[in-house]
């Protein structure tokens, strides 16, 4: 059984009023930086930097992070995931950055990329902006600008579903097959 | 490419037993890898934990020092281990080098052999990967895998490539891989060297075989010069250094009747003056210090693959 927790009317609603949020919670906006986390969280990166920019007057540098090297299970997982290049063509010391990605769930995938991100430099700070937040954390992470919080079980999955990867806009509730 | 590949392959014993999708996907994997030497910081953490015995039994300086490069890359510990100083003196197998080896638990073993098929030797002996690091004429995978990313950065594809091979091709495992490789990814491969030392039998591994340079050289995207072993007893017959170069070596002027963005590859080390000259070598058309660049990214990437390959025993999992 599956339910439809934002539509694509929704999720474009959502995503403007994080781009103000992000607004309101800085003086400066000046070193806003967005990095997105692949795959997703790269398309939801740009889409709140193109929201941002247009909101602000700036032109904020965006960067891609992927990553699978610094996970803390790549031993155990059964399907590797294709590893891509990380893309972040400026300097990230002194920058307020904005992390994205579009499921927040154990936390590990943000722990991975804060791990990976102090490899290019000390910013002045790190924001997490999630689309969803589904509970289950199991390490201190939180996020500071969230979409929708999806109190779900672990026999639920949520599926986020972007035009750029996935021909369209929509969140879905689902059930697990017996795992 | 896409978001799911499995690889399953533990050891890289040669490009023979490769298949088409597995190179690309080797490829594709370096592709990532090589902005990681790129950073400020050098390093990812995809292998910490891991230990990889780096087992040279033949000299060795530009392959080992590349692997021990990519595994530091990779947070993976690393022993170097000088094989002609060691217990190999003493008498003991490969076999049992393999075994006492594991029971320090190593995790991969890269090994460089005088004697062809040495690493599937000893991947029979051992649970952890086996990279072969060239075995005596057989085969240099890793080499061939460089030759093949850089000529794909600089073309886009291999597919319908032409290839030269020119020099030493009958004691070249570098050769060797690199036929297998290319043919599998759908490129024409020609070889060229001397009527006496060219390979006749080459001719059935599909590719054209030629002891005429210009021949060789008309139409080809890109070459790849081979290192002349005058060391090895069994050239001893052969023209001298000085009437190889007037013949084969790779020169300005033989560049010039070549297609203008022709790339020149050697896998090193040169004979400067000898396959090749200084003007080429250093020239707008070498890619020679860009394919020992590339080959840090390809043996991350076969270290990484090898080592998380998912292994029988996985298999249940999904």
């Amino acid at each position: 059984m599956e339910k439809v927790i934002q539509t694509a009317d929704a999720i474009e609603k959502t995503l403007q009023r994080m781009a103000y949020e992000i607004m309101e919670k800085h003086e400066s906006v000046d070193n806003i930086v967005f990095v997105g986390i692949r795959t997703r969280g790269v398309y939801l990166a740009k889409r709140l930097k193109e929201k941002f920019d247009k909101a602000a007057s700036k032109n904020a540098p965006i960067g891609e992070l992927d990553i699978t090297l610094y996970r803390d299970d790549l031993s155990q997982i059964a399907d590797a995931p294709v590893i891509k290049a990380t893309t972040i063509n400026f300097d990230i010391n002194g920058k307020n950055i904005i992390l994205t990605d579009d499921v927040l769930y154990t936390g590990r995938t943000i722990r991975a990329a804060l791990t990976e991100l102090a490899d290019f430099g000390r910013p002045a700070s790190i924001e997490l902006a999630v689309l969803i937040d589904r509970g289950h954390r199991e390490l201190p992470i939180s996020a500071n600008y969230i979409g929708k919080s999806v109190p779900t079980s672990r026999k639920e999955f949520i599926q986020v579903k972007l035009k750029e990867e996935d021909k369209e806009d929509i969140v879905i509730l689902g059930e697990r097959n017996d795992r | 490419m896409t978001d799911k590949f499995i690889w399953t392959k533990k050891d890289l014993l040669g490009i023979e037993y490769l298949s088409a999708a597995e190179i690309e996907h080797i490829l594709d994997t370096a592709a990532s890898f090589k902005e990681v030497s790129t950073r400020d910081i050098k390093k990812v953490p995809a292998l910490r934990g891991k230990t990889a015995a780096n087992l040279f039994y033949e000299p060795s300086t530009r392959t080992r020092v590349s692997f021990e490069v990519a595994e530091k890359r990779l947070s993976c510990d690393v022993i170097n281990m000088d094989m002609k100083a060691s217990s190999v003196l003493k008498g003991e197998t490969l076999a049992d080098t393999g075994r006492n080896l594991e029971a320090l638990k190593i995790d991969v073993f890269i090994i460089r052999h005088t004697y062809a098929g040495a690493a599937n030797v000893l991947s029979k002996f051992v649970k952890g990967s086996v990279i072969n690091a060239g075995d005596g004429k057989h085969e240099h995978p890793t080499q061939a895998l460089l030759d093949m990313y850089t000529l794909r950065e600089k073309f886009g594809k291999i597919k319908g490539l032409n290839v030269a091979i020119i020099g030493d091709i009958s004691h070249s495992r570098v050769a060797r891989s690199n036929i297998w490789g290319l043919r599998k990814l759908g490129a024409n491969v020609v070889l060229c060297a001397p009527e006496i030392i060219l390979p006749k039998y080459a001719r059935e591994f599909g590719v054209k075989v030629t002891s005429n340079i210009d021949e060789a050289l008309k139409d080809a995207h890109a070459i790849n010069v081979l290192r002349m072993q005058f060391e090895r007893d069994d050239i001893k017959s052969f023209p001298t250094p000085s009437e190889y170069f007037k013949n084969y070596g790779i020169t300005k002027e033989r560049l010039k009747k070549c297609r203008p963005d022709i790339v020149v590859m050697h896998p090193g080390p040169m004979n400067r003056g000898l396959e090749i000259s200084s003007d080429v070598a250093d020239g707008k058309n070498s890619v020679i210090l860009e394919q020992v660049t590339n080959g840090i990214a390809v043996r991350m990437a076969v270290l990484f693959l090898t080592i998380t390959a998912k292994r029988g025993e996985n298999e249940i999992l999904n």
